[in-house]
């Protein structure tokens, strides 16, 4: 069952983990990409690079400078004269202990500088980032898993912005460390020299593997923390489920095999992580045994001086973190890699639904909305066309009613007139102009839609009204409310206007939710009004309510009403009944009961119980 | 009367930026950082570290012998330097038998280090381990009212970020010991070496004490600044992606993506200087490691030219300064570690202390499964919060195979009675009884065996249907599964899955329609198998279509058992048996339809308002028309 479970966890990442099929060739092109993103910060880069370069170089000083004032210490530069010799000692001092402050300021400006870069880049990628998913069309995001958006928006862009401290960086700081010190080393002694590298191919190499089987267990480990966490949530979440059919141990049970699976791999980790340290101590004090012995040797053959020997041992010593983090620079670069190609495959990907070359702003007149043959079919989804001819037109002032059963299409032609969605053949205008050549912003401002999930966000009910108008002054804001029959309630509450709702706020019912849905469309005054099923948890009477107010505003404007409550829409001036996409009947109330056909089937089904009741009641 | 669109006069703000409007939502962090040490904190995280002393004695030890050797490593070479290569006069045999206690000191550190690290690594996995199956074991057990007063995600966030935080505690706390060992190792054996070229060294250490003194404070101001805007920037585009439709159809992008701006570059900017205050420390610290290094190559070279010290001291020294300011550094992160695992300790604490109200008896009985299936309230006095009762008095009866629908405003206390049968709660006066039996004298298992619930919001599980339906009823055989899912006509559109009955469903069933999930929450209930049925009809309206299935659901559900019914349609409450109508926690009408509507009662007056469902309008239409009965 958990394998199943992460399995089909995995399957949802790779819906959009195709676009970014891991290649050697994309992933180095991605890398000279974030190369060339950093690069927008020249100086900052100019200063991060020419202070790694003089920190490193400065940090090779310090090694020689000690041998030799060891070598000064016993005399044998200062030759006897023992107040040059001391004299000789203050100078060395001094020039080391500028070197160290030198050094410790370079290497400030190089993280600092590092970060900052970083940082900015990050920011810049947040902000295309957000921007693009703003824009991006509901096709987009019904196929994308939102929280693979969220991993995408924080863990893949820190992965790309740590690039250019963890990984460049760090390419030019072991470069001149190991590169330049392995040729003043080999100079001074071909032997020592050689002998002290021997540990930097190993560790490197010991040290690359490791990061790169931790990084692929953590991607398992990630996985399996996250089953874990979905039995936590999901005990939580149903905890009056668990408690009623006493399934406690049912779900310990579940935990444990959740539980386990993460912690053995967490321990396998463990093993990885500590087998490789060691290994890399072992051989890097392995190497520094040998310089030892064969170093004194040489000292005792007189060939060099313990200075020089000591000159050898310090500089492994500072050799030895930076070639530790090896592992973590090849860890880095293979992150920015794949973190990145996934990154930038969405901030490249085209806009499908947007301003059409040269669209002009949308300009109401009369208010007609017409349906001219729309056919509609869901990108990627079966080849059965969601909607076929569909062809109706509203004045303002009109009510159409679309009515059908589940899954017929009438959400659908809620979605296609603000164009979250575009019309797969025909077309639909308003005041004779093709919404596909007006400007999205002009037609979005013009036509609201009511949905049936009213998204809250948590912020003062205030300012979940003004969310499409923020500008609006609080008297309209209380108008709105009022024509949505929530006025009431809302000053009943303690904080009123100002309460807090929405995920981390106070929670309104369904049918409040949907009255607050309902003023905030009303905010933005849309010449065409569609309501998406977006009543079916407000009750009949207060529905009714809302009509009443809205009525006297609605002679300018269209209104749309889906249902599939029969009340809901029965008093439309043309309701169409839509089946498998197609409107298959049309007219008013009284024609279509007339009809006999489906709306009057429906009909029987949901309200004549309920009228003849009524009738009956007032008959006695 | 009400106006809202003619007034186009209306002057608006129509400065770029609104005033009011946010992204994203501001929570106060939780305090980070607790007191550093806390005994009954650290006595609580102890009884968790406690089974595994054995293994963390062993790598203190290790950790002890690892300090050892790595404090050994200069004295060695000093030892080679003095003894083994005094040029010309040289003793081989020295130097190579030096080396090879070099060896040997590198193995031992090898397996020391080794042992240690993985030693720590592993009991800290596994304390984290138990620490979340004891949180999460506590959860199930504690009474409900905790838990309603809980986000669900503020407890997440205890099961995993703390936990994470006590983990990291952990493993560096053993560490810490190493690095205590390593610092006053130092101090020892510099001293040791020379008293007095000792003391001059040690001297740069007390300034780096103080100058962290005066930086951490300030340090952790900004640090925690970084960390802040950067959890409110991810909060805003976590809104951003999950509201992204109404922000498109509200066309509120431009003004967003401003608001995101502000945010994302306030983070820049805590992030900047938090970053000026981490790097600031590298060239004290290197300056400070300068002047260390300084004084031993002034003072010890002369001394070495004096001939008053040994030239290997004077590399030994050399050596030990550069691993000096290494322990210091690491304990006063070490500090902050700690810090933040007492605050975590406290939180998860916090959860482990809630007491279990509701538990079992010592002498607690199982209720049989041939009860006679009756559930009564004697005057049932029970709220959530002192002095404010939701139920005041409440008696009733629901015989053995009775249907009994509650009915009321939203708050009038018929969730309450659902919850109280079950004994989610117990109750502050009265008796609760099923079977005949008080429910507090009942095992709790065995009252969810014989009682069986539906809840408004029909809950799934991730898995297969098949294990939504048959869920704790792991004997349920899949013929059982079939005709319970026939039962409720939930088959056929379980057999139209891609996998029929394996079909895996989304978080929370999100691949199936509400009504389709209550169908499956109805087969589930079937599977139980329970002689009470305790079941509280969902408010949401569904399609016509499917309201039929449900509504024969309901009655294929209910049949040859017990049942409280919360209804919300009128349909239902007509097909009860008896109807107890509650108000402000009390009940104010009882009797069948009829009865009722001869009664001219708050019943008669909504059933003949013609309401079609008894939801959340019942407490409207009572606050609009005062009550005049008759």
């Amino acid at each position: 069952m958990n394998a199943d479970a992460s399995n089909s966890a995995l399957k949802r990442r790779d819906s959009f983990a195709h676009v970014a099929e891991a290649s050697w060739g994309k992933g180095l092109s991605t890398l000279l990409r974030i190369t060339r993103m950093t690069l927008r910060h020249p100086w900052q880069v100019a200063i991060t690079f020419i202070s790694t370069f003089l920190a490193a170089t400065l940090q090779l000083f310090i090694p020689r400078l000690l041998g030799q004032a060891i070598d000064q210490a016993q005399g044998v530069i200062g030759q006897g004269a023992d107040s040059g010799a001391e004299h000789a000692l203050w100078i060395t001092a001094l020039i080391l202990f500028v070197v160290s402050m030198l050094r410790g300021f370079f290497t400030m400006l190089q993280n600092y500088f590092g970060e900052a870069v970083g940082h900015q880049t990050g920011y810049e990628l947040r902000l295309a980032f957000y921007e693009k998913i703003q824009r991006l069309s509901f096709s987009f995001h019904d196929r994308v898993h939102t929280g693979d958006l969220i991993t995408l928006g924080l863990l893949d862009l820190d992965g790309v912005r740590m690039f250019f401290s963890t990984g460049l960086v760090r390419v030019v700081l072991l470069g001149v460390l190991v590169g330049v010190g392995a040729f003043l080393l080999v100079r001074t002694d071909i032997l020592l020299g050689l002998l002290s590298l021997s540990f930097v191919p190993f560790v490197a190499w010991r040290s690359s593997v490791t990061q790169l089987a931790l990084r692929s267990t953590w991607l398992m480990l990630q996985d399996r923390l996250s089953v874990l966490s979905r039995v936590m949530d999901e005990n939580l979440g149903g905890i009056r489920v668990v408690r009623a059919f006493a399934a406690q141990a049912h779900e310990l049970k579940k935990f444990d095999r959740a539980k386990e699976a993460a912690l053995e791999l967490a321990k396998r980790r463990v093993d990885i992580r500590v087998g490789n340290t060691s290994a890399m101590n072992l051989s890097f004090f392995a190497a520094m045994a040998l310089v030892l012995w064969f170093g004194g040797e040489k000292v005792i053959a007189g060939e060099i001086s313990v200075g020089t020997l000591a000159q050898f041992l310090t500089f492994m010593t500072i050799l030895q973190m930076p070639v530790r983090q090896l592992g973590l620079m090849v860890n880095s670069f293979a992150r920015a890699s794949t973190c990145g190609t996934r990154l930038l495959a969405l901030l490249d990907l085209d806009l499908d639904i947007k301003d059409a070359p040269g669209a002009k702003d949308l300009v109401i007149i009369e208010g007609v909305l017409r349906f001219e043959n729309v056919g509609f079919r869901y990108a990627g989804a079966s080849s059965t066309a969601a909607l076929s001819d569909i062809s109706f037109e509203a004045k303002a002032g009109e009510t159409i009613g679309i009515v059908g059963p589940p899954g017929s299409g009438k959400s659908t032609i809620a979605h296609l007139v603000p164009r979250f969605y575009d019309v797969s053949s025909g077309r639909i205008t308003i005041d004779g102009q093709d919404i596909a050549r007006v400007t999205l912003q002009s037609l979005r401002k013009a036509v609201g839609v009511v949905q049936q999930d009213a998204f809250l966000f948590t912020t003062s009910i205030e300012n979940n009204i003004a969310y499409g108008n923020p500008w609006a002054r609080e008297q309209r804001i209380e108008r709105a409310a009022e024509s949505a029959q929530l006025h009431n309630y809302i000053i009943g509450l303690p904080a009123g206007y100002t309460t807090v709702v929405g995920e981390r706020g106070a929670s309104l019912s369904g049918g409040q939710r949907q009255r607050l849905a309902i003023a905030r469309s009303l905010m933005l005054r849309p010449s065409v009004l569609i309501f998406d099923d977006s009543t079916a948890a407000i009750d009949a009477g207060t529905e009714q309510r809302i009509r009443t107010a809205m009525r006297r505003f609605a002679k300018d404007r269209v209104t749309l009403i889906i249902s599939h409550r029969l009340s809901s829409l029965m008093h439309s001036d043309q309701i169409l009944f839509v089946e498998n996409g197609r409107i298959v009947e049309r007219g008013t109330h009284a024609e279509l009961l007339a009809a006999g056909g489906r709306y009057r089937a429906l009909y029987d089904l949901q309200l004549r119980p309920e009228d003849e009741r009524r009738a009956r009641n007032e008959g006695a | 009367m009400m106006s809202i669109e003619i007034d186009d006069d209306e002057k608006e703000d129509t400065s770029r930026r609104p005033a009011k409007a946010v992204v994203g939502s501001h929570r106060d962090e939780q305090e980070v950082f607790g007191k550093v040490y806390d005994p009954r904190i650290v006595r609580r995280i102890w009884s968790f570290v406690k089974p595994y002393q054995g293994r963390i004695l062993i790598s203190v030890v290790a950790v002890l012998v690892f300090t050892l050797t790595q404090l050994a490593i200069p004295l060695i070479i000093r030892h080679a330097i003095d003894n083994g290569m005094k040029a010309g006069s040289a003793d081989r045999a020295v130097l190579a038998w030096t080396v090879g206690v070099f060896a040997l000191v590198i193995l031992i550190n090898y397996a020391a280090s080794y042992m240690q690290e993985n030693v720590v690594g592993k009991v800290a996995e596994m304390v984290l381990s138990d620490l979340r199956r004891a949180m999460f074991n506590h959860l199930q057990r504690v009474s409900l009212s905790f838990m309603d007063k809980t986000e669900v995600g503020r407890l997440m966030s205890r099961l995993q970020g703390d936990v994470n935080s006590m983990q990291e505690f952990l493993e560096t706390s053993v560490m810490s010991v190493g690095d205590i060992a390593l610092l006053f190792g130092i101090v020892s054996v510099l001293l040791w070496l020379d008293l007095r070229l000792g003391l001059l060294t040690l001297s740069t250490m007390p300034a780096l004490f103080v100058v962290r003194l005066f930086w951490l404070p300030r340090a952790k101001v900004a640090f925690m600044a970084a960390h802040e805007t950067n959890s409110i920037a991810n909060g805003a585009l976590a809104e951003g992606i999950h509201g992204v439709r109404t922000v498109q159809s509200l066309e509120r992008q431009h003004v967003n993506f401003d608001l995101y701006d502000e945010k994302v570059l306030a983070n820049l900017n805590t992030h900047l200087t938090s970053a000026r205050y981490a790097q600031i420390m590298v060239p004290i610290v290197d300056t400070l490691t300068g002047i260390a290094m300084a004084t031993v190559i002034v003072v010890g070279g002369s001394m070495v030219l004096d001939r008053s010290l040994d030239i290997g001291v004077m590399v030994a020294f050399l050596f030990y300064i550069q691993r000096f300011f290494d322990p210091i550094r690491s304990l006063t992160m070490q500090y902050s570690v700690m810090q933040r695992a007492m605050a975590s300790g406290e939180r998860v604490s916090e959860v482990l202390d809630v007491p279990l109200d509701v538990k079992d008896k010592a002498d607690a009985v199982a209720l049989s499964a041939d009860m006679e299936g009756s559930v009564e309230f004697r005057k049932v006095t029970f709220g959530y919060r002192k002095n404010q009762p939701v139920l005041r008095n409440v008696s009733f009866r629901v015989n053995p195979g009775e249907i009994v629908a509650l009915v009321g405003p939203t708050g009038s206390g018929k969730s309450s009675c659902m919850a109280l049968a079950h004994r989610f709660y117990d109750v502050w006066d009265g008796q609760v009884l099923v079977g005949g039996l008080d429910v507090r004298d009942l095992t709790q298992d065995s009252l969810g065996e014989q009682i069986a619930m539906v809840l408004q919001e029909p809950f799934l599980f991730s898995g297969s249907v098949f294990e939504n339906i048959c869920y704790n009823k792991m004997d349920a055989s899949r013929e059982d599964v079939i005709r319970a899912a026939q039962a409720v006509g939930a088959h056929d559109f379980i057999a139209q899955l891609p996998d029929g009955y394996d079909t895996q469903l989304e978080q929370r069933g999100g691949n199936l329609s509400l009504g389709q999930r209550q169908l499956i929450s109805f087969a589930r209930a079937l599977v139980a198998n329970a002689k009470i049925l305790v079941l509280d009809e969902a408010t949401a309206s569904i399609d016509s279509y499917t309201e039929m299935l449900i509504q024969k659901a309901l009655i294929r559900l209910l049949e040859g058992r017990t049942g409280l019914v919360i209804a919300h349609r009128l349909a239902t409450v007509r097909g009860a048996d008896r109807i107890i109508v509650l108000q402000n926690g009390e009940v104010i009408e009882s009797g069948n339809h009829d009865q009722l509507m001869a009664a001219k009662g708050l019943y008669s007056r909504l059933y003949t308002m013609n309401y079609t469902s008894f939801d959340d309008i019942l407490g409207e239409v009572e606050t609009q028309t005062p009550i005049a009965t008759a």
